[in-house]
């Protein structure tokens, strides 16, 4: 049965009719309905269910407020969830009811298009479109601003001139200093705003109030002023016999524009009557208990409320940041005055619906104040009233109210519980908006890449990097892969992609003092042309990040860091060099990506650079280990650098990135006849770990100090300072129980980050000893290793520890960390 | 999201900054020279008032500058930010 009246409906076009599907039925309604007002015309007064206690239920606000008619859009886009009433009709819409809870989408079901978000700057913004916002708007951009005017309905009435106008726009939240959100949402676009306003005005209206009665949450029952709604802007009368109730004025004139259109009033109910009571012999019971300001963004703004006695609700008490302020009806202007009632009296309270979307009612109120609660934010928590998607609209102020008058402490007691953004659900997906996948964060790829990828590389990210793994042969996995990897190394020669290393230019005539107060080493006293391996500690005396530092010149060094703490050591040097140092006249530059990194390891590396074709003397005695020379290889400019991170002879050259491949590929064709074998992130873990090289942030946590790691002699005892110094005398420092690196021989491979104990109970709790940080198959040694800190583990070599795990449990000998190659012979033969 | 106005690229949205805690907390001239207790002060005690702090942060998504600001803990408002070698605002 068509409720649309013959004439009327200043929303709607009758010229252009919609064909939309609700619930599996083909339906019409007309360009400038909501879905819930095409509803209404149609006649379906109670196509909805509740959510716990399967109710039926109809549409009973015409706004954003609404708790009962909740939709699942599936076409022309997808919303897991939404009221009725905020969706704009557009043809060949396909919606389904949702009985307060949404569905999550397959991934197939998702927009395909990405959220926009824009950023955007405005001396003001408003925040709703209703007399008092565009009043607003209007005279903002009359002084001259650039004024944004946005409201969640699709329509905006006479909007002003000169004023950006955003319909279908909803401000999601106000934070700090005048930031807002806001969400538009159309058939054929989305947005999320990003809104950076001087003054934000917020014309956000008011609503009317509901009133716990008996079957109040019944199809047919609707805000009064609703039912006007539906006349006026859409021609649709909600219902032919209707009764009225109401605490104010403003119900009167809404039973006056739906009794205007043809319906029958037949009961007028005032206080003092029960409504319920009228139920049955109309179609339509509208009810009207006063108007409540829409504070939801002025409150999470910190905004408070006072109560008013005339309005029977709470008012902004304007006490709030000096760019926020409240016009018009959500300042309280303009409202009726009414009688403050919220609950019928009554014995049993088990249908006096507060919260319809939590299905929640007074008796579920009483149970929490029997339970011994007092506070409404309590109740809230007890009673999930206020927490639906609504956020509490209908329910907030009356369940504030309603615990008041049950507790009897009186009506402005305790408002309303607090709100916090976003004032509607907003998908994950539209705060990604674009940055996702690939864009997710940045992708860093170095010079040699493309060779890389051209040989089948298999990659793993660190930090923002594409590091290669390991180079798999023929269908290797990554096993076999890596063992071939590690003997070519350390039988002939391999080579790794070392340019991600963080590279940090440090120059000034203080760079030697400098860098010997960020590092437990002496780097000034290191000569021009030589190399020192260094710890940075922090104050607290932790390892913090390692690297070796190059001096180029009296006044000029160049640093290397771990890979992924090139950003945090170059933040430290500056920290330090503006914070507390600012005279030292040192300037450090970021040179990661400018040098590329080809790193030959093993016997045969020597001959690979001297087949390569280098005008640098590679005698030891000329070329000694730990130092570096300029010169010439393969015809191209570089810095051969003696450092070795696997234990064997190795020579990393430095190159200008942008003939970083052109070098790699001269050292591959060069080094073919020798055996040159590329290696990637895997082999090189396992090959360091032989040595018992630690990673710092692997093998360390951030508790650990150089002492712990064995390696006391990379700490100067001079009397100067350096970062953490202070820190290493503490007497936690020198707990003589500290974990301390020790190496590992288990039965099987053992789980890196398994933790360690002296004797396995086989109950659990078991004291823990200590975890494995690194754990790998060495083909070197044909067996597992692992490097683990334990509890005094130093003095604890040869000992058995045992790792309880689900699958059984594995025994390891404590050994020396350093498992291949002690006496450290092999890196300068 | 605070806008803070950093004394040489002027207001910015708070995500192209980082906090850096309490400010004019002088690293100690000779640190060896104190006592655990006072070199444990200087590591970890700080100063958590309601109203008006003085703090640190970091245009590290901008001029990578370091500065001082007073910001009241209550409004978030900043009452200024000031350079490392300029004297805190009234």
């Amino acid at each position: 049965m068509s409720r649309r009246l013959g004439t009327g409906g200043s929303w709607i076009d009758r010229s252009k009719p919609l064909t939309f599907r609700f619930d599996g039925e083909e339906y019409e309604g007309f360009e400038g309905d909501t879905l819930a007002s095409a509803l209404l015309a149609n006649g379906i007064i109670a196509g909805f269910t509740s959510p716990l206690l399967d109710r039926p239920r109809g549409v009973m606000t015409a706004g954003p407020e609404e708790p009962n008619a909740f939709v699942e859009i599936s076409e022309p886009w997808f919303d897991a969830i939404v009221a009725a009433t905020m969706v704009e009709l557009v043809d060949g819409l396909v919606a389904d009811p949702r009985a307060g809870v949404g569905r999550l989408p397959d991934a197939g079901e998702m927009a395909s298009v990405d959220a926009a978000h824009r950023h955007v700057h405005v001396e003001t913004l408003v925040v709703g479109g209703g007399l008092a916002g565009r009043r607003a708007a209007a005279a903002a951009a009359k002084c001259g601003d650039r004024v944004m005017l946005v409201d969640e309905r699709h329509r905006i009435d006479r909007p002003p001139d000169g004023v950006t106008v955003l319909p279908r726009t909803t401000a999601l939240g106000v934070y700090d200093d005048g930031y807002v959100v806001a969400h538009e949402r159309s058939a054929t676009l989305e947005r999320l705003w990003h809104v950076r306003a001087t003054r934000v005005v917020l014309a956000t209206g008011a609503q009317e109030r509901f009133v716990a009665f008996a079957g109040n949450d019944r199809p047919g029952v609707m805000l009064a002023s609703a039912a006007a709604t539906y006349v006026e802007r859409f021609g649709v009368l909600p219902g032919d016999r209707v009764a009225i109730f109401t605490t104010n004025d403003s119900g009167l004139e809404s039973a006056d524009a739906v009794r205007a259109s043809g319906a029958d009033i037949v009961h007028t109910i005032g206080v003092g009557e029960d409504p319920s009571a009228a139920i049955e012999g109309v179609d339509l019971l509208l009810v009207s208990g006063g108007w409540n300001p829409n504070l939801t963004l002025w409150r999470s703004m910190g905004g408070g409320l006072r109560y008013s006695r005339r309005l029977a609700t709470y008012r902004p008490d304007n006490v709030g940041p000096p760019w926020l302020e409240v016009v018009g009806s959500a300042d309280g202007d303009g409202l009726p005055g009414s009688q403050a009632h919220w609950l019928e009296p009554a014995d049993d309270y088990s249908e006096h619906f507060v919260d319809l979307q939590r299905d929640q009612t007074v008796a579920d109120i009483a149970q929490a104040l029997d339970a011994g609660l007092v506070s409404v934010e309590h109740v809230k928590r007890a009673t999930y009233i206020g927490t639906a998607i609504d956020q509490g609209r209908t329910s907030g102020v009356l369940a504030a109210a309603i615990v008041n008058q049950l507790l009897g402490t009186g009506p402005d007691a305790q408002g309303p519980s607090g709100a916090r953004p976003p004032t509607v659900p907003i998908s994950y997906a539209t705060i990604a908006g674009p940055d996702r996948g690939d864009l997710l964060d940045p992708i860093r790829r170095t010079r040699i890449h493309p060779w890389h990828e051209e040989q089948g590389a298999v990659f793993e990210d660190v930090g923002q990097w594409k590091r290669p793994r390991y180079f798999p042969r023929d269908g290797e996995d990554m096993d076999p892969a890596v063992a071939r990897e590690c003997l070519a190394v350390r039988n002939k020669a391999g080579v790794l992609d070392a340019s991600t290393l963080g590279k940090i230019d440090v120059v000034g005539p203080d760079a030697g003092a400098f860098l010997d107060r960020m590092y437990t080493n002496r780097m000034s006293t290191l000569p021009v042309g030589s190399i020192r391996y260094g710890f940075m500690l922090g104050l607290d005396g932790m390892v913090a990040d390692d690297g070796v530092a190059m001096r180029l010149g009296d006044d000029h060094f160049l640093l290397t860091t771990t890979t992924g703490n090139a950003a945090m050591v170059l933040d430290r040097f500056e920290e330090w060099l503006q914070t507390e140092w600012p005279a030292l006249r040192v300037y450090c530059t970021s040179v990661t990506e400018q040098w590329a990194d080809v790193a030959i390891a093993g016997p045969k590396a020597r001959d690979i650079l001297a087949a390569v074709g280098a005008d640098i003397d590679l005698a030891p005695e000329a070329f000694p280990f730990m130092t570096f020379r300029d010169g010439e290889v393969a015809g191209i400019p570089v810095r051969v650098a003696r450092v070795s991170f696997t234990g064997e002879l190795s020579y990393e050259i430095l190159v200008d990135g942008r003939r970083g491949l052109e070098l790699w590929e001269a050292v591959m064709a060069a080094g073919a006849p020798l055996g040159i074998t590329a290696y990637g992130t895997e082999a090189m873990h396992v090959l360091r770990a032989e040595k018992g090289f630690v990673i710092v942030g692997q093998d360390t946590d951030g508790t650990v100090t150089p002492d712990d790691l064995g390696m006391s002699w990379i700490v100067r005892k001079d009397e100067s300072d350096f970062i953490g110094r202070r820190s290493l005398r503490r007497a936690d420092s020198l707990r003589e129980d500290r974990k301390q690196l020790v190496g590992l021989l288990p039965d099987e491979l053992l789980p890196e980050g398994a933790q360690l104990v002296d004797e396995d109970t086989g109950r659990i709790p078991m004291p823990m000893i200590g975890p494995v940080t690194s754990s790998y198959l060495s083909a070197t040694l044909d067996r597992p290793i692992a490097l683990a800190m334990v509890e005094r583990g130093r003095s604890r070599h040869g000992e058995t520890v045992y790792a309880p795990l689900p699958g059984g449990t594995i025994s390891a000998e404590i050994v020396s960390p350093v498992l291949y190659d002690p006496e450290g012979t092999r890196h300068d033969d | 999201m605070l806008l803070i106005r950093c004394p040489w690229c002027g207001p910015r949205d708070e995500v192209e900054f980082r906090y850096g805690g309490q400010a004019h907390i002088a690293y100690p001239g000779d640190p060896e020279a104190l006592s655990d207790e006072e070199w444990a002060n200087f590591l970890f005690m700080r100063d958590n008032p309601l109203g008006p702090f003085r703090e640190r942060w970091y245009h590290v998504h901008g001029c990578r500058r370091w500065f001082n600001a007073v910001r009241d803990t209550s409004t978030h408002r900043f009452v200024g930010t000031y350079r490392m070698d300029e004297e805190p605002p009234a």
